[in-house]
């Protein structure tokens, strides 16, 4: 197993090579430069020059590429361009926590309302409470972030005045980089981020763990057991869910997909000190490094997401054999 | 019945699969040797049997006659022409000849086409007839076949698993070939059909003068209705004789095993005889057993028979055999 | 009796014949929330089509006087007749009142009309997605699968390098880089040609390439695998036996079984496809002003949630209902299709 894991490493090596290029050459042939007028404020050109030099912008393309490369290795994301007070390490340490708090908590909410939700309905297959479940369980993936979010907003934010309705309730840096601090405060500003990007999750997870639930509870070896008389939860417990829940697993890698997509959108909504939203706030502007950088962690985290699904596959499936 | 001129010659037919292995370019690691170094002929206007058990290579044999698969080495005559060197054109024109039929009824029948054109496709694939012609000839076709006529705009999953067999024939027919490739046409049915669709392909081979390659996992199964009967073993045929000598006079340690495990009617018999049980396993065929491959349940093996192959060797008149404890 | 018998003896009674298809269309017709899916959605179809019948107004028709009408709130807009007089069903034309149905907003524009015309950009977006990543993904995989081999492998390693990258933030970056350079101009023919063409978009143009090109990967997989394991059905060996060659074989035996998962596959996909282009829209990279997208409405409405919440909430409903027709529709294609087009009854 460890070497399975060494070897999708290495072979990730040369992906993350090609995102990274393909997105600082994107960044690069975009019209315009960093240093272009905003509305009034234009910029000497004496003084322009200056600065593209000091950030090596007037040197050739591959040879920006390169040192990028070098102070990449050196766990340098490069500087901010109109930011001169701030680096994109400054950035990424500030927006990277909160990116992760929230999508770890969505993807958790996901689960904790989703498997229990998903077992109740296929246990009583073909009664109200599956139906209603069901029901329940489409209606929500059809409401998106964009609708919840505000929905929520106005409903315990404006009307009832009952939870905040932006920012995040902590700011880094957070004990081991992710873990928030434990504060009333923090988990009321998580609230209603977290339900609006996990609800849809769970919904999604319902619907998957009743398929796989009842796929397995009509397989032989299910019947087998409770032909020997075990008890029904017993059969549950041992027997079924751990089998139904490898179909769930296949959806930790979109759903970690999501939690990017959501995030760029939620963030935006809860007004979020996130990655999504700077990354979101960059695209007017042409912060090269910020930019290929953000991608950059992004991909690490599609990467290794991928990787970590793999081995809890493996673990739930022990007919899965990596060598 | 058969007047001992060869329709179809094999020589040291083989075919092995290639396992491979790499993420970007496959390189290949090792084979899986389905078909080795096989020779034969066939009669025309017999029907010849060929016998083993699940794996040993029997649907490979009959795919790589046809060149449905292409043979890693070794030669396929047809009436004098080699199929292994034919252009694909003039393969297109043999193909008239030569058809197949296949074991599962539910597998060989495009389930998104109706009977009638499942049944014209050859017509269509060699622009024979218009429209109303290849329609009419649909019917004479499955009139043949003992299928209703009115059948044609029916769609494969509304019949029963001997009606689609018949489909297949019918299909197979339709090019009006000398020879057919019937790969376990009846394993998959009911015992009860089994021997309509034997019947069946008789009667064609009557009317028709069809020859026929006619594969069975079990030799109770060809009895019937082969002329000749040929024994393989995982890649390799063991032996081949006109029916009775392989009924009554089993030369090879395998064939008598397979004989044995046959029950037979007569009580007395029965209790009499005795019986050869086989141990073990079929070896992979990915990595077959040296010198005799069947030398790993062979009850009388010797040492000779794990270091040298035998040699394939005609022991008695018409009756081929390889071992080496043949005398 | 045998199974065999009683198939043949049914058979022989039933005088008419069913395909799989309608097999499956009878199974579907009896899901009713299914049905009632696929009515709405063609319902919302035929409003898309008919826009300019089913709105009031002109959809960028601005108004600033009556700017942020609540739903149903009368407007003078002559000035001659007193807003009270007027009723939400009065012909505006004719009464010289107006009504805003949703009511209007920031800029004066009616709402209803904008989400009427807001069916046009989720619906093109659902018909273009799913046409260019289903086109896509069925070639490519189709090819991937038939050629097998290194080709195959190759092919599909690619498809793994796409998965294992953060297209969305890519892609919008390219979006992003093509909206520059089309309101830089471009004195290259293709750049102002594919600049042309968005502008007949109403500015979707590279959202529908997005949206395409992040979602065939998943299509071509699927393609490759049904391929992959048609190719080796007996009813394709039996094709060439009888001479039968590639182009025979990929139109005639494997397209025709390809395509229906694929298709299910794609009507499941649909609300991903307006999610998308909601979200895209959202952040200001969709279509370009004053086209009405329910994501963009969404987002103009957004800074003004506390006291008209109506701007979001009328968007953001009309994106959930069309969503949740198409999921239902969908769930439904799948339960009666999926295993009858695998060829077993
Ligand atoms: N297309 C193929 N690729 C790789 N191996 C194959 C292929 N077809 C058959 N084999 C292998 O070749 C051997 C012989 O198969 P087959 O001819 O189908 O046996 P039989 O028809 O006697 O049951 C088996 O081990 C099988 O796994
Ligand atoms: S050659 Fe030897 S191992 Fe093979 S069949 Fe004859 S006796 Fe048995
Ligand atoms: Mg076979």
């Amino acid at each position: 197993m460890t070497k399975y894991i060494i070897r999708r490493l290495l072979m990730a090596i040369p992906v993350i090579f090609l995102m990274i290029l393909a997105t600082f050459v994107l960044v690069q042939a975009m019209p315009g430069g960093p240093f272009d007028a905003v509305g009034q404020r234009s910029m000497p050109e004496h003084i322009r020059i200056l600065l593209e030099k000091r950030y090596g912008l007037d040197k050739p393309l591959y040879e920006q590429f390169f040192s990028y490369l070098g102070n990449l290795l050196q766990g340098d994301f490069g500087p901010m361009l109109r930011m001169p007070s701030q680096t994109v390490n400054d950035i990424v340490a500030q927006t990277f926590p909160v990116s992760i708090q929230l999508g770890l908590m969505s993807v958790a909410v996901g689960f904790i309302i989703g498997i229990p939700l998903g077992i109740i309905a296929a246990l009583n297959h073909n009664t109200a409470v599956d139906y209603i479940t069901t029901f329940l369980a489409v209606v929500s993936v059809s409401i998106p972030t964009l609708v919840l979010g505000p929905l929520l907003i106005y409903t315990f934010g404006v009307k009832y005045d009952l939870l905040p309705i932006a920012f995040w309730g902590a700011d880094p840096p957070f004990t081991l980089g992710f873990l928030p601090p434990l504060t009333k405060k923090f988990f009321l500003h998580a609230t209603m981020p977290v339900f609006s990007m996990g609800t849809g999750m769970a919904a999604g997870i319902t619907r998957l763990t009743r398929a796989g639930l009842l796929d397995v509870l009509s397989a032989d070896y299910v019947r087998t057991a409770r032909a020997k008389g075990l008890r029904e939860r017993v059969v549950i417990v041992r027997h079924a869910l751990k089998n139904s829940l490898i179909p769930v697993a296949t959806i930790i890698g979109p759903l970690l997909a999501g939690a990017v997509t959501g995030s760029f959108i939620t963030e935006q909504i809860f007004a979020l000190n996130g990655m999504g939203r700077r990354f979101v706030a960059s695209i007017g502007q042409r912060e090269y490094f910020l930019q290929t950088s953000l991608v950059l962690i992004y991909g690490l985290l599609l990467i290794f997401g991928n990787i970590f699904v793999d081995v809890l596959y493996a673990w739930l499936d022990p007919r899965i054999r990596y060598d | 019945m058969s007047d001992k001129k060869p329709l179809l010659r094999l020589e040291n037919l083989t075919k092995h699969f290639p396992i491979t292995k790499g993420v970007i370019v496959q390189k290949q690691v090792g084979a899986v040797q389905a078909v080795d170094n096989i020779s034969f002929e066939i009669y025309r206007g017999e029907t010849l049997g060929l016998v083993g058990e699940s794996g040993c290579g029997k649907s490979t044999t009959g795919r790589a006659i046809l060149q449905l698969h292409e043979p890693t080495s070794g030669k396929v005559f047809y009436d004098g022409v080699d199929l292994t060197e034919a252009s694909n054109a003039e393969m297109r024109e043999m193909r008239r000849n030569i058809q197949i039929i296949f074991q599962d009824p539910y597998a060989s029948l495009n389930p998104r086409m109706t009977v009638g054109s499942i049944i014209a496709e050859p017509l269509e694939i060699h622009n024979i007839g218009t429209a109303a012609e290849r329609q009419e000839r649909v019917k004479e076709l499955l009139e043949l076949v003992s299928l209703n006529p009115f059948f044609i705009n029916r769609y494969p999953h509304e019949f029963s698993g001997g009606q689609r067999q018949r489909i297949g024939v019918a299909r197979a027919l339709a090019l009006q070939p000398d020879f057919i490739v019937c790969d376990e046409p009846i394993s998959a049915l009911d015992v009860s059909i089994q021997a309509q669709v034997v019947n069946l392909l008789e009667e064609l081979q009557d009317e028709f003068g069809l020859t026929y390659l006619f594969i069975a996992h079990d030799l109770s199964m060809v009895r019937h209705i082969s002329d000749r009967v040929a024994v393989m073993y995982l890649g390799k045929i063991v032996e081949l004789a006109p029916r009775d000598a392989v009924y009554e006079n089993p030369l090879h340690p395998y064939t008598q095993a397979l004989l044995s495990a046959v029950p037979v009617p007569d009580p007395v018999v029965e209790r009499k005889r005795k019986r050869v049980i086989l141990e073990g396993d079929v070896p992979s065929p990915s990595n077959p057993p040296s010198g005799c491959r069947f030398h790993t349940r062979c009850p009388i093996a010797e040492d000779i028979c794990s270091q040298e192959p035998p040699i394939w060797r005609e022991a008695e008149e018409e009756h081929w055999v390889a071992c080496h404890l043949v005398k | 009796m045998t199974t065999d018998k009683k198939i043949e003896k049914k058979n022989n009674r039933i005088g008419e014949s069913r395909s799989p298809l309608q097999d499956a269309m009878r199974e579907f017709r009896r899901n009713k929330i299914a049905v009632g899916g696929m009515i709405f959605v063609i319902f919302v179809i035929f409003v898309a089509v008919f826009a300019p019948v089913f709105s009031p107004y002109d959809f960028a028709q601005q108004n600033l006087r009556n700017n942020r009408a609540k739903p149903m709130e009368g407007y003078d807009i002559t000035e001659s007749y007193a807003a009270e007089k007027c009723h939400w069903y009065d012909t505006p034309m004719e009464w010289g009142c107006t009504t805003f149905i949703a009511g209007s907003d920031a800029l004066g524009r009616d709402l209803w009309s904008r989400i009427i015309y807001g069916t046009r950009i989720s619906l093109s977006i659902a018909l273009a997605a799913s046409s260019v990543s289903l086109v896509i993904g069925l070639i490519y995989g189709t090819v991937s699968g038939y050629a097998g081999g290194n080709v195959d492998n190759l092919m599909m390693r690619l498809v793994d390098f796409l998965y294992g990258i953060p297209l969305l933030p890519i892609i919008i970056l390219m979006t992003v880089y093509f909206n520059a350079v089309s309101r830089q101009g471009s004195d290259s023919p293709i750049v102002t040609a594919l600049i042309k063409l968005d502008n007949s978009a109403g500015g979707l143009l590279f959202v529908f390439i997005a949206i395409g090109a992040l979602n065939w990967l998943g299509m071509a997989r699927l393609a490759r695998g049904q391929v992959l394991s048609y190719k080796e059905k007996e009813f394709v060996e039996a094709a060439r036996a009888l001479g039968a060659g590639n182009g025979h074989v990929i139109f005639k035996h494997l397209i025709p079984n390809v395509l229906g998962p694929l298709l299910i596959a794609e009507s499941m996909a649909i609300p991903g496809y307006i999610f998308l282009e909601a979200a895209l829209s959202f952040i200001g990279l969709g279509v370009s002003p004053p086209t009405p997208s329910w994501g963009a409405m969404i987002n103009e409405g957004y800074s003004g949630l506390r006291s008209n919440p109506h701007l979001v909430m009328f968007p953001g409903i009309a994106l959930s209902t069309l969503t949740l027709a198409f999921n239902f529709m969908g769930d439904g294609l799948r339960d009666a299709f999926d295993t009858r087009l695998r060829g077993r009854n």
